[in-house]
């Protein structure tokens, strides 16, 4: 394939915005089309959680989830965005200490934590949660800074971002990042509805992503500093992208209680909803079919995995290298 | 193996679709141990509309029987509107039958599931009841309409596997001729060799699965274990004893010191 230097991408979330940042990196010319403009609330990646947690992941994830994802941390570094290194913890109320060992055995990169580890890392946690998993390696950053930055800096660098349908160009390769809006190209994507609240407290500080395991209510919690933490978040097959139901509120915000009762006075900020894209499998795909280049099913993985997709796509697009995670389009 | 409302299946194996890791990991899990029976939550995974319709259409590629549940209902109302939906959207009658009455143990109220049958097999449904091992229970059910029962072996994600054998073999004594289903509870495989070796004609299992390291290989294995507790029981086994009797005769053999 002759590799052409100019590129048009079509979905101006995490995916659009990564793919774009690294061939513009490498000198390609790059437009970005969106019709609902720059990165709102309209895009999934605007509710994400912003954890870098490839080990945590792998409790449920496949292999390329975890490789992939230690990528991630470095890249946004690189792009100039605030990556909070200071790892994940992840904790079990004492009924469900069993859920903590299964998920030490899934995973890699941890260490067992005590009581008086847990009240090192968490002192708000202490005497809370008596046993805990602490990833040391592990980053997070807040996604909507993220989001924000990559726009500026491509900005910076010259390109457009739109919501105007772009006249057509033959010579520019498109590049299709829509996330769950591609269904209509894509018919094996499919949505996975998620869930999540913002809380205000200043009764309460986290220094990390703390993950409450429970067999029927997981839950993780994010600082985004200043009292704000971001509550997450549901996992149901739908691709309804509005509707948040009590049910979920209620599960996400009494796990949140039982792991610190200062959540109970916590101000409620927002409840999010929306539906993240997904292949059968879970795992992202670059596809190339009639001329157009598709980058899509990140699922849950966003900012853990665009890094990577995005650094597959700008290889493919301007060397032809097959990237791991291209699979041939059946329609 | 008894007919479920006149249809026979090609497995004992029932497999839950919740908590798999992905999609193709859950259609993995029901190609390698043959099962024959899919279930599907109505509740909260389609919310009535077009919305799990990806999810849906990915079960029914497997081929298998659906039978969707009425997971997450806490009344005989909630879970008949359920039933009622799950019918449209599967295009089948069959329906679990799960009325919760504790969110906490997840354990099924008796009073609200006896309501729930009679409404629905009055409206035709095929209706397999979540229930405890309760003799008096079963006796409601089968008066209420319902052709099978499916006992738990303890409460839903435990993994405790048969905690009451005494009152899940008196079950099976009182109604030999019920199609019976071991309906959740179980962790290991051999608790479903076990379920079958006592004369329980299926399993239905999710979390067991879902939750494994590799979950394929796991449903393999609660296929195998069927399997042997099922031919266990087709061979009817030897009686325990006190006694202890060799398998090879001492007569006649050699002495050595």
């Amino acid at each position: 394939m002759s590799a052409p230097v100019s590129f048009h991408i079509h979905g101006a979330g995490v995916a659009g915005l990564c793919v774009a940042t690294a061939l513009v990196a490498r000198g390609a010319q790059v437009s970005l089309y969106d019709p609902n403009g720059l990165p709102d609330t309209h895009c999934c990646s605007w509710w994400a959680g912003g954890m870098l947690a490839p080990f945590c992941e792998g409790e449920a994830a496949e292999e390329p989830v975890i490789r992939l994802g230690q990528k991630a941390a470095s890249w946004w570094q690189k792009q100039g965005v605030d990556v909070v290194q200071k790892g994940s913890l992840v904790v079990a109320l004492a009924r469900d200490k069993s859920e903590l060992t299964r998920f030490a055995r899934r995973t890699e990169q941890h260490q067992n934590v005590d009581e008086d580890g847990i009240a090192a890392l968490e002192p708000d946690l202490a005497g809370r949660v008596r046993q805990g998993l602490f990833f040391e390696t592990e980053a997070h950053l807040s996604p909507r800074d993220a989001l924000k930055k990559l726009t500026e800096n491509l900005i910076s660098a010259g390109v457009t971002i739109s919501s105007e349908v772009p006249a057509s160009n033959p010579s520019s390769q498109l590049i299709d990042c829509r996330g769950l809006s591609a269904q209509d190209a894509l018919r094996d994507l499919r949505g996975v509805k998620g869930e999540m609240l913002v809380l205000h407290s200043k009764d309460i500080t986290l220094s990390r992503p703390v993950r409450m395991l429970h067999p029927r209510h997981p839950l993780y919690i994010v600082p985004r500093g200043d009292g704000i933490f971001m509550l997450g978040a549901t996992q149901i097959e739908s691709s309804d992208r509005t509707r948040a139901t009590v049910r979920s509120v209620l599960e996400l915000l009494s796990a949140a209680f039982a792991l610190h009762p200062a959540f109970g006075e916590a101000e409620i900020l927002e409840i999010g909803v929306d539906a993240r894209p997904a292949f059968p499998d879970n795992l992202p795909r670059i596809r190339h079919h009639n001329n157009i280049i598709y980058a899509n099913g990140l699922f849950r993985h966003g900012f853990l995995l665009a890094p990577a997709l995005a650094e597959m796509t700008a290889d493919y697009c301007l060397t032809g290298k097959q990237p791991e995670v291209m699979d041939e389009y059946l329609g | 193996m008894k007919q479920f409302y006149g249809t026979s299946l090609s497995s004992p194996l029932m497999l839950g679709t919740a908590l798999y890791p992905s999609p193709a990991i859950l259609a993995d899990a029901f190609v390698k141990s043959g099962a024959s029976v899919a279930t599907v939550s109505v509740r909260r995974e389609a919310a009535g509309d077009a919305a799990g319709d990806a999810f849906f259409q990915l079960i029914r590629k497997l081929g298998v029987h659906i039978l969707p549940n009425t997971a997450g209902c806490h009344t005989a109302s909630e879970a008949i509107t359920t039933a009622q939906m799950a019918r449209e959207l599967f295009e089948t009658d069959w329906i679990k039958l799960e009325v919760i009455g504790h969110a906490d143990s997840l354990q099924p109220d008796p009073f609200q599931l006896v309501d729930a049958a009679r409404t629905l097999c009055a409206e035709g449904f095929k209706v397999f009841p979540y229930m405890t091992e309760d003799l008096i229970l079963a006796d409601r059910l089968l008066d209420a309409g319902c052709d099978v029962l499916m006992p738990w072996g303890a409460p839903i994600g435990t993994g405790l596997g048969l905690v009451n054998l005494y009152g899940l073999r008196a079950l099976r004594a009182a109604y030999p001729d019920v199609p019976m289903v071991i309906d959740a509870g179980l962790g290991v495989p051999s608790q479903a060799a076990q379920a079958l070796e006592i004369g329980f004609d299926a399993i239905l299992l999710n979390t067991a699965v879902a939750k494994a390291g590799n979950p394929a290989v796991m449903a393999e294995a609660f296929a195998k274990a069927c399997e042997a507790g099922y031919l266990g029981r087709y061979a009817d086994p030897m009686e325990p004893r006190d006694m202890a009797a060799p398998s090879t005769p001492v007569l006649g053999k050699a002495f050595l010191e």
